[in-house]
């Protein structure tokens, strides 16, 4: 805390940029000594590098985790970094299954995981608005997968959120 | 009415337990990682413990209008057994986390040369990461005990300001006091101290560096003791600021020194520690808290 704040997030970029692994004690710190979008900016200066993020991840809380996921498209990764956002949709966290289904998990996942993906967060009440490409990855079976949760819903007497509504 | 648990293990307790922690006034919760009812046998049985402290525990109180905050340690049960000793070098990375507000609970329980190297190892690591520390005091042995949990602070260096002494009772209250360490008391159905006695207590030592938790657990315990204990106070004649300074300004104080400490700024911190953000709008902030759709699903997907 003797440093700084606002030299905090150049110092440590610098840091990471020599030595990747610089990252694994500065990441959990810092949010709460560099300010918002410190993360990001580490992240960033790690250039694709899979392993360390991989293990980042890995290591991570919550926040780190979602700092992660939602700068996982900017990171050069291709697909190779898709495991990460398949773990994060096994969490019962929503801020995490949200963040999963962002950009890069838009562009990568497979088709059966980005299906149930969408369907995990109409059961987590997660506003579809929320996933990313949906318009361009909506196909024939995940209508049906909604239509067929609507046709559960309305069975049981309960609403069917509007969002599903107008995808069905 | 707002009250701050220091010390309650809630990954023991239902979904229910939160909800009637709300009602009560409960708003700020710390858990400290102990042991469970089984013991663990190896280092990647702490590792996940660590992260549901870290992740889904947190998650799943601000659900119900609760903060949650961990203090990490390897117990001193757990100390004895090779097997989990190691995890000791997995703490530093976990100490860095942004909700772990102390180290603990360390402390004695058998009084073993064992625990003692964890304990002293883990108020080392305490200083270099600038938190305080939550200290177990044992159940058996508890007077002796608590006198060498003492004198193993003082040898350590740690400011008595930035350590809280925990489990204490008529018979150790006294030498904590003068140590100028914080002090915390457990109330239980049966066993540890009582609301009644907690009363006494307060009369003859007063408010200050007093700290009062429910300890709830897998055990026979009771996560609404805490609120049990201001309604003691009050009908004992205490004031409301009284019950405000020992159940949310004291535990607000002691974890804040970690500068890690995040409560609902409806409901007042550490450092405004006189003025009074006022306990029913308080409450409305935490209801709007569990309205806010980030902390808002408790459905499964």
């Amino acid at each position: 805390m003797n440093e700084p704040a606002r030299e905090w997030p150049a110092s440590a970029v610098r840091q990471v940029e020599a030595d990747p692994h610089a990252i694994h004690r500065l990441f959990p710190q810092a949010e709460r000594r560099g300010g918002p979008g410190t993360r990001r900016a580490l992240l960033r200066a790690l250039r694709g590098d899979l392993a360390v993020i991989r293990s980042l991840y890995e290591a991570g809380d919550s926040g780190e985790r979602l700092a992660i996921l939602t700068a996982l498209h900017e990171l050069d990764l291709d697909g190779t970094a898709v495991a990460l956002v398949e773990d994060a949709l096994r969490t019962n966290d929503a801020r995490l299954v949200a963040a999963a289904l962002g950009p890069y998990g838009s562009a990568w996942l497979s088709d059966h995981a980005y299906r149930q993906g969408v369907l995990k967060c109409v059961f987590m009440s997660i506003p579809l608005t929320a996933v990313a490409g949906l318009e361009r990855r909506f196909d024939a079976e995940l209508a049906r997968m909604l239509a067929d949760y609507a046709a559960e819903l309305r069975a049981a007497g309960r609403p069917v959120p509007a969002d599903v509504l107008e995808r069905i | 009415m707002r009250i701050f648990d220091p010390h309650v293990h809630m990954t023991s307790r239902t979904t229910d337990d939160y909800r009637r922690m709300y009602d009560a006034g409960v708003r700020a919760v710390v858990e400290p990682a102990f042991w469970l009812g089984q013991p663990r046998t190896n280092v990647g049985s702490f590792l996940d413990y660590f992260d549901a402290l870290l992740g889904w525990e947190p998650y799943r109180a601000a659900q119900h209008g609760i903060r949650h905050h961990c203090a990490l340690a390897l117990n001193p049960k757990e100390a004895n057994d090779p097997r989990c000793a190691p995890v000791l070098a997995e703490l530093p990375r976990y100490l860095l986390k942004d909700s772990v507000v102390a180290v603990g609970e360390v402390g004695y329980d058998s009084m073993t040369p064992e625990e003692e190297r964890a304990f002293e190892a883990q108020l080392a690591l305490a200083q270099d990461n600038d938190l305080p520390v939550l200290v177990h005091t044992p159940h058996r042995d508890k007077a002796e005990g608590t006198r060498r949990t003492l004198e193993v602070v003082r040898a350590a260096g740690l400011p008595a300001g930035r350590v809280l002494v925990d489990h204490l009772n008529e018979l150790t209250v006294g030498m904590v006091a003068d140590s100028g360490c914080w002090m915390g008391f457990s109330i239980y159905p049966d066993t540890k101290m009582d609301p009644g006695r907690m009363v006494t207590l307060l009369k003859e030592y007063g408010t200050d560096r007093m700290l009062v938790n429910s300890a709830a657990d897998w055990g026979r315990s009771d996560p609404l003791k805490t609120r049990e204990v201001a309604d003691a106070m009050l009908a004992a004649g205490f004031g409301e600021d009284d019950v405000d300074q020992v159940l949310w300004r004291n535990p607000a104080a002691f974890y804040g020194q970690s500068g890690r400490l995040h409560l609902d700024p409806g409901l007042g911190s550490g450092s405004e520690a006189g003025s009074e953000a006022g306990s029913e709008a308080g409450s409305e902030a935490g209801s709007e808290a569990v309205q806010d759709y980030a902390g808002n699903t408790i459905r499964r997907g």
